[in-house]
């Protein structure tokens, strides 16, 4: 049995802060990338266009069924080869995990939208409003109200999924913590304090849908 | 009389099913038309197509002198007529619908349901179409639930509140889909009061409607449609009274089946 000895962290404390800020950063961008992706393709995906129906569709089938890992790997070893351009790891993380995620927000946004009655849609249009105010006005509102539970979930699996950046060096929690177990020959500490830290950002981000899903809900 | 709306050689069909064969009909400026007939008439399907919810197969739709859609040469010689989606939007800015089942947007109160159309599509302030919306919720006797959410209020109630949603477009006719077939018998009249009031505030509707006694009172002109085409149409009193055709009178006879023998009222 090993001890527990956190102590080494007073000194190196800015290793994990550093590796914070790298996991926050790379969050935050892939969700406002994922999120606007999702919606894009949602709408496509219930478009009464077939053309823009089927695009829609392949960006989901095809970013969906590769693993995020591979994605990774892909947009940061094989993108270089193709085009010449060598992005940093941020670019190629935030870059493949928001085609991913951005997949799976878009059927979130596809069942949502077909979550609201027809009836809504001929409310609209017979005041006159085209095809998107109604989507803006009139169907998006009440329908990501329905899918915050699922934004939600997504959401939280987009911030676990950064640490698979750490496989190309982008400094996040993960690497940071491999980095403090190396050095310090403390695996256990610095692990578990990479999955505390984890913990607290994920129970803030339900907290704070959990807050807005009652508010949204007292309308109504 | 001024005619605001020409509908002429209307067809609808929904792949083999032909739901509109032919309607012709004018409807003239200040004129309350009520359209009665069985389920299965065609009676919504020709409300739908005259705001474009439904795009009819063939003929023309003429609001305020001007024809709907621009004519264009078709494969076999056969001119079509081509509907732009800007124009039916503006088109439908112009006409007002009352569907049966009130459509409000649960996610604004009354006041709001009222005020998004007039500010997002004739750039009104939100202060003018506060105003807007508290001079036609009075209209429809609702101001003291302006805050309050759709799913707070009764059925006639969201009713009224769809209606003064239509109202605040200013629109030049106003079409109402059984208005009232989803309400509890005891709300019907508020509803029906309220659309009475419009007709002899001289507004222009075309009325879908099951209430034979508000046809008789309000219509100016009765139309009965029967298999996708006017099968009987005129004055209420005629229509209702003395129908010509053998179908007409049938249908009447079904609405009227039981009655209290001498009203207690």
């Amino acid at each position: 049995m090993s001890e527990w000895d956190f102590s080494f962290l007073l000194r190196r404390y800015h290793v994990i802060l550093d590796g914070l800020y790298g996991t926050l950063a790379l969050a935050a961008v892939t969700l406002a990338v994922s999120l606007l992706l999702g919606i894009i393709a949602g709408m496509g995906r219930t478009s009464r266009s077939a053309t823009l129906r089927a695009a829609a569709t392949c960006y989901v089938e095809f970013f969906r069924n590769i693993p995020a890992l591979v994605q990774v790997f892909w947009f940061f070893y094989v993108f270089p080869i193709l085009t010449g351009i060598q992005e940093n790891p941020f670019i190629s993380a935030a870059t493949a995990l928001s085609f991913y995620s951005g997949a799976f927000f878009a059927e979130i946004y596809r069942s949502g939208i077909q979550s609201i009655e027809r009836s809504q849609w001929d409310a609209g249009k017979a005041l006159g409003f085209g095809y998107f105010r109604t989507m803006r006005y009139v169907v998006l509102p009440p329908a990501i109200k329905r899918m915050i539970p699922a934004l939600t979930n997504q959401s939280i699996e987009v911030v676990k999924l950064t640490t698979v950046a750490s496989t190309i060096a982008y400094h996040e929690l993960l690497y940071q913590g491999q980095l403090l177990s190396q050095t310090e020959f403390r695996p256990l500490e610095s692990y578990t304090v990479v999955a505390a830290i984890l913990i607290g950002i994920l129970v803030l981000l339900s907290y704070g849908s959990t807050r807005l899903e009652r508010r949204l809900a007292r309308s109504e | 009389m001024d005619e605001v709306l020409r509908i002429e050689n209307l067809h609808k069909r929904f792949g083999d099913l032909e739901v509109l064969k032919g309607i012709n009909l004018s409807v003239e400026k200040g004129e309350t038309v009520v359209i009665l007939g069985a389920s299965g008439s065609g009676k919504s399907t020709l409300l739908r197509c005259l705001n474009f919810l439904e795009i009819p197969t063939e003929g023309r739709i003429h609001l305020e002198g001007r024809e709907i859609g621009a004519i264009r040469p078709g494969f076999n010689g056969k001119p079509r007529i081509v509907y732009r989606e800007a124009e039916l939007a503006k088109l439908r800015a112009k006409v007002g619908m009352v569907f049966q089942q009130f459509n409000l947007f649960p996610h604004m109160t009354a006041e709001q349901n009222v005020m998004i159309a007039p500010m997002k599509i004739r750039g009104k302030s939100s202060a003018e179409a506060r105003d807007l919306a508290i001079r036609n919720l009075e209209k429809v006797d609702l101001v003291d639930k302006a805050k309050e959410y759709p799913s707070r209020l009764s059925g006639g109630q969201q009713q009224r509140v769809a209606i003064a949603r239509a109202l605040a477009m200013e629109p030049t006719v106003m079409l109402f889909d059984e208005a009232t077939s989803a309400l509890d018998p005891e709300l019907v009249g508020e509803v029906l009061l309220t659309i009475r009031k419009l007709s002899e505030e001289g507004m222009t509707m075309l009325v879908v409607t099951h209430e034979l006694g508000f046809a008789y009172n309000v219509a100016h002109h009765v139309v009965f449609l029967h298999d996708g085409l006017i099968h009987e149409d005129g004055p209420p009193d005629q229509v209702l009274r003395q129908p010509c055709k053998a179908r007409t009178r049938e249908f009447l006879k079904g609405h009227l089946l039981f009655q209290l023998p001498n009203s207690p009222l």
